[in-house]
């Protein structure tokens, strides 16, 4: 499979107040961003915990972006700083994983910012491309137990 | 409560070297309270074992189960039908969970992923302190609820040692408060400092490790037992 063919499985897990409004936005503005990015609408980033963004690699996913509001700006004051740390800790988990900490990444944007998310989400899911697949997508068939 | 923290990743794979299948038991109660065991605990440690596995190329499979409390006989009971399915049982509990199960299912392999750290609590969100060493005497009554035998390096009963900084830390680590300090400052707040200038016998440590395994022994509680022929 080239490079340019492959389709990376990304979920993105996006605030309401904000991402997931700069998300609908972008496509309303008619700005591409990838089509192979499944969104999972989340009241805060800070509702997401470890479980969730391991699941997700765990179940198929190449690289999960973690969008939530400016730092600062945060509905609950500080669900995105929540969701940060979080981040970082499962970056060093995929690290003893085997996998490379930049498949997951955390992006702080306000729901005004349509083009400015359309253009995040089109790096990460570059830098995730570029990184190929995770090796671990046999396991989201329901295989796990008899995968590599 | 029982601290304890995980051990890293790869100390818990080299203890699951060879294991095929792995149950790992998570306890709910002192270590779920500090993020090291719980359920959300077991679930991300069995996700990420199964990953670094199938990765590198020695698959294994890790169940999950959360028990109420390892610590005792009746909640681990649950895994008596399930544990002849598994290679190896992973106990996400503390060092006394483990042994319990390691006690009461002869023929398990039963594997620590923590490390138990101490007796204390959270100070912050995020932080927990050693607070009780669990010496068997306790003196908090007359040190204002501070305890100098865990919060002290070096265990001392009647005051600071020369190494209490003049900010009131500890030599031993600037960011420790020195316990004779904090016990001074706090009976002084409860004006009671006259209590520490006291004369008091030497503290009995017969109470504390150095006899081996402590027992504690409650007759009231015991299984009564019926006398033949009443």
């Amino acid at each position: 499979m080239s490079e340019t063919s492959y389709e990376p499985n990304i979920v993105a897990f996006c605030c309401m107040h904000c991402a997931y409004a700069a998300a609908d936005l972008a496509g309303s503005s008619r700005l591409q961003y990838p089509p192979f990015m499944k969104i999972i609408a989340l009241p805060c980033t800070g509702r997401t915990d470890l479980g969730h963004l391991l699941r997700a690699f765990e179940d198929g996913a190449d690289g999960v972006l973690v969008a939530g509001c400016l730092e600062g700006r945060c509905h609950y004051q500080v669900g995105n700083l929540y969701a940060k740390q979080r981040v970082n800790r499962i970056a060093d988990l995929l690290k003893q994983i085997g996998l490379a900490p930049e498949r997951v990444r955390m992006i702080n944007i306000s729901a005004g910012m349509g083009a400015k998310f359309a253009e995040l989400a089109n790096e990460f899911a570059r830098d995730i491309q570029a990184l190929g697949p995770t090796g671990l997508r046999k396991a989201a068939a329901g295989d796990a137990a008899n995968a590599a | 409560m029982i601290v304890a923290e995980q051990k890293s990743l790869d100390e818990i794979r080299s203890l699951l070297r060879g294991k095929r299948k792995v149950l790992a038991v998570g306890c709910g109660t002192c270590v779920a309270v500090c993020f090291a065991g719980g359920k959300r605990e077991v679930g991300v440690l069995a996700s990420a074992l199964r990953m670094a596995g199938q990765l590198d190329g020695s698959p294994v499979e890790v169940d999950e189960l959360t028990v109420q409390r390892q610590c005792e006989a009746e909640y681990i009971e649950a895994l008596k039908d399930k544990l002849a399915d598994y290679d190896a049982v992973l106990s996400l509990g503390c060092g006394v969970g483990v042994q319990t199960i390691a006690e009461h299912y002869d023929g398990a392999t039963v594997l620590p992923a923590l490390n138990t750290k101490f007796m204390g609590g959270p100070t912050e969100q995020g932080v927990w302190l050693e607070r009780c060493q669990g010496c068997g005497a306790c003196l908090l009554d007359y040190t204002g609820g501070i305890c100098p035998i865990s919060r002290c390096p070096k265990q001392l009963q009647n005051g600071p040692c020369g190494g209490t900084d003049a900010g009131g830390r500890c030599e031993v680590d600037a960011t420790m408060p020195c316990a004779w300090h904090l016990i001074w400052e706090k009976m002084d707040k409860l004006h009671r400092q006259d209590e520490l200038l006291e004369v008091r016998p030497p503290k009995d440590w017969s109470t504390s490790r150095d006899g081996g395994v402590r027992r504690i022994v409650r007759d009231d509680l015991r299984k009564p037992k019926l006398e033949s022929g009443a």
